[in-house]
């Protein structure tokens, strides 16, 4: 056991090869396009709109497709208050003041990973990322079950609770909904698998460190 | 030999039975074929849109109908001169005081605005006949937006509306001479020497589009019928056809028809410009009117015979064509021959102080077209289609030659006929469409009261074929037909767009104000209700609502309707209205959604609680 604990320390001491450091500089570039792209896309489907009702979710804003002749964020509310559903506001949802700054919080650890070169760093920035990212999806899923669950007793239409899908499609009442991840998400899918390259190819560093310490 | 002879015999008998027996059923008289290309060349899928927008004037309906090529469908109508409680038009506040004094109005010839001879989309000109006003639809939202008039000294707004190349002027002037300025009594019997009859030009504000006066030219009491502006050469100049050169009253059908010849009047309105600004015009009725005795060369008269009907300007500008509808030609004048003559002073005679030019060195050509010609209208290959009111048909002839090539029947009595982007410098060429006046017999009865014809006629080949019968409400005169992608309505009006004062967008906002005898009721229509939905005033109140419909999607309309105080407003998507009246009945009386808007449409309803 101890001989592990003491393998693992070594190993968060190496120093990340330089090939890393690139790509974890990358990797902070690549996060910049996430602040501007849509992270998610909702868009319903019905006869009256077979152009469908559109919806974009970005890092800092709840936007509906515009055009001259209809405000589809407008649409959705207007329907929606026939079931009772509480109107999606920009307003109502904090997610887009902490993410752009999360999003800058870990383009500054990537950075800061880059210039102290230890390996803990990277893998801080790791674990710290895909935290970012599994509390993201999880908050999303509980509002749209909370929207769609927490309905308004008195609403003229009465539909049993259903949470609206997050990733795929889905028949609600006379709509077809699909839910699916944006330009941003894919992204920011990236960078986690950046991150772990970065670890991989800064390997020989750890057989040397290995070779070290055996010796 | 007997047997031979009866047999011969049977066999042709048989023969003449079968083929006289057989036979195509009643309208379907042409090859199998004509009648599918003709489906076919009118068929618009569903979901599909028609190529070209139709504008019809409605007559005495006072309306202007929206018509759709090649489908010929009638898609919608716009209420310009009267009442039209389908869209609220003519109850809340704006357009009552557009419409005025008068629920009705005689909407004869729409006229699209034009940027160097091209229609460009912008508005769309209607005269009234009866109440001598002109009227502006906005494109961009298919609304009326303006009725400007009564016109001072104009009576029988008839030979309107026609707008010069670059929508300076809509043209305008006396169908109905009378003495000036209206409102002055002189016997009828004085007609000849007390009567005034005068053309006018409408001015056109180039950016809004608002009309203002701009000139008048006095002229003889004679009846001026139809106008065309200018183009291209002949930008700078306007002509109305005019009948009555008699000066005759009592049964004008005979007293008006005796002269062999009356006239098209050419007016050099760039002149007539310079005439007002150099302040050769007297002051009559409130607008400025030129004496051509005063001012030179602003109008002349060219002989055109037999009480000329229509004038139309030749796509080029270098020919003007009127047609004498009692007779059976129609005469092509040449414009650069006009100004020789103008400038040889080449008259022949003289109608208080206007000059007549000499016809022989004016005119060009007389096309031998056919009975009664009225109205002539030009493709993209160089050919017009003159309709023939008495023989009930079109002649298709060519510029240049001046020879018919083809005729084609109409069903019944032709009135004006529209080509596609017809009064422009580029004809389209490919629809004609036929505004016949009567329609008896082409349509499943509908007793005494019977709709117009309006037929749809395909001019891209050689010889013209009839594609389709379409039948109209009472009664287009004439029509404006332009590409449907010059246009660009917008279908939901944006906040920003809504200059309304009391205009609301949030139900918070929702409030009634009281002023003494004034309650103001902040009202805001959205899907499915009316917020405030009570409304309690005393009896003798003065009641405005101001009613926002703050949906922002396209075609979700409220209306609101108040039972038995003969008010029903529609408020388009993002558009806010004005109604405005006295609580004089005491009691409850519900209001609700006229136009139907979701499935809760019925629920949307409030009170009015008049104590």
């Amino acid at each position: 056991m101890q001989r592990y604990l003491e393998k693992a320390t070594s190993f968060f001491e190496i120093p990340i090869d330089f090939r890393s450091r690139l790509l974890i500089i990358a990797a902070a570039v690549l996060l910049v396009p996430t602040y501007v792209l849509p992270l998610w896309n909702m868009t319903l489907y019905s006869n009256q709109f077979p152009d469908g009702l559109s919806m974009d979710i970005y890092s800092y804003k709840l936007e509906g497709a515009k055009t001259p002749n209809r405000d589809d964020l407008k649409e959705i509310n207007s329907l929606n208050h026939y079931i009772g559903m509480r109107p999606l506001l920009e307003d109502d949802f904090t997610e887009f003041k902490w993410i752009p700054f999360v999003i800058g919080g870990v383009m500054l650890l990537a950075l800061r990973v880059v210039v102290f070169g230890k390996m803990s760093k990277l893998v801080d920035l790791f674990v710290l990322f895909s935290y970012f990212g599994a509390f993201s999806l999880w908050s999303f899923y509980h509002k749209l079950y909370l929207y769609g669950h927490e309905l308004d007793p008195t609403a003229a239409v009465k539909v049993p609770p259903f949470t609206p899908p997050m990733f795929g499609h889905e028949t609600m009442a006379n709509f077809e909904v699909y839910s699916f991840p944006g330009a941003g998400s894919y992204f920011m899918a990236i960078v986690p698998l950046i991150l772990l390259a970065g670890m991989w190819l800064s390997r020989k560093s750890w057989i040397n460190a290995k070779r070290t310490t055996a010796a | 030999m007997k047997t031979t002879i009866t047999m011969v015999t049977a066999a042709l008998f048989t023969a003449m039975l079968v083929i006289g027996c057989g036979g195509e059923p009643k309208g379907r008289s042409g090859a199998r074929s004509d009648v599918q290309e003709a489906a076919l060349a009118t068929y618009v899928a569903p979901g599909d849109l028609d190529e070209y927008y139709v504008f019809k004037s409605g007559g005495h309906s006072g309306q202007v109908y929206v018509y759709g090529i090649p489908s010929m469908r009638h898609i919608a109508t716009i209420p310009v001169f009267s009442q039209y409680p389908a869209t609220g038009y003519g109850f809340d506040k704006e357009s009552k005081e557009m419409l005025g004094s008068f629920s009705w109005g005689d909407a004869h010839h729409p006229s699209l605005s034009e940027t160097n001879g091209d229609y460009d989309g912008r508005w769309l000109f209607i005269s009234d006949n009866a109440n001598n006003r002109m009227a502006r639809i906005n494109l961009r939202d298919f609304k009326t937006k303006e009725i400007f008039g009564p016109i001072p000294n104009v009576s029988g707004n008839h030979c309107s509306s026609f707008v010069t190349e670059n929508s300076e002027y809509v043209l305008a002037g006396s169908r109905f001479s009378i003495p000036l300025p209206r409102g002055t009594y002189e016997k009828v019997e004085d007609y000849a020497t007390k009567y005034k009859g005068v053309v006018a030009g409408i001015a056109v504000d180039s950016k809004t589009g608002n009309m203002s006066l701009g000139w008048e030219v006095l002229m003889p009491p004679f009846n001026y019928d139809l106008g065309d502006g200018g183009k291209g050469p002949s930008a700078d100049w306007g002509f109305w056809t005019c009948y009555n050169a008699e000066r005759a009253t009592g049964k004008l059908e005979v007293t008006a028809s005796q002269k062999d010849r009356d006239y098209v009047v050419a007016v050099n309105w760039k002149e007539a410009e310079k005439a007002i600004q150099a302040g050769k015009f007297k002051n009559l009725g409130g607008a400025k009117v030129i004496d051509p005795k005063d001012a030179e060369g602003v109008v002349y008269l060219l002989p055109a015979g037999k009480s000329p009907h229509g004038v139309d300007v030749s796509p080029d500008g270098k020919y003007i064509i009127a047609s004498g509808k009692l007779a059976s030609i129609t005469t092509v004048f040449n414009f650069e021959k006009m100004l020789t003559a103008i400038q040889k002073k080449d008259f022949s005679g003289n109608e208080d102080g206007i000059p007549v030019l000499n016809y022989d060195s004016v005119k060009e050509a007389e096309v031998n077209v056919g009975l009664g010609p009225l109205h002539t209208q030009f493709d993209d290959k160089g050919f017009a289609y003159t309709s023939l009111f008495v023989e009930s048909a079109i002649a298709k002839w060519q510029m240049g030659t001046w020879e018919v090539v083809d005729k084609i029947p109409v069903s019944y009595n032709i009135g004006h006929l529209a080509a596609a982007e017809g009064d422009t410098k580029n004809p389209d060429g490919k629809y004609l469409i036929a505004l016949n006046k009567l329609s008896h017999g082409r349509h499943l009865s509908v007793g005494p009261s019977q709709p117009e014809s309006s037929q749809l006629i395909d001019i891209g080949g050689e010889k013209m074929s009839l594609l389709y019968d379409a039948f109209t409400e009472p009664e287009p005169h004439y029509a404006q037909i332009i590409k449907a992608d010059k246009l660009n309505p917008i279908e939901v009006y944006s906040k920003e767009e809504n200059k309304h004062p009391k205009a609301i967008w949030d139900i918070k906002d929702a409030k009634i104000m009281r002023n003494g005898k004034n309650v103001e009721v902040y009202m805001i229509a959205v899907r499915s209700s009316f917020e405030p939905w009570k409304i309690e005033v005393t009896q003798g109140d003065k009641v405005t609502v101001y009613l926002t419909n703050i949906e922002q999607t396209t075609d979700e309309l409220h209306g609101f309707g108040l039972n038995e105080y003969n008010i029903n407003v529609v408020a388009d998507p993002g558009e806010t209205k004005t109604i405005e009246f006295v609580a004089n009945k005491k009691g409850v009386y519900p209001f609700y959604c006229t136009n139907f808007c979701s499935a809760l449409h019925q629920e949307m309803q409030g009170y009015l609680l008049v104590k």
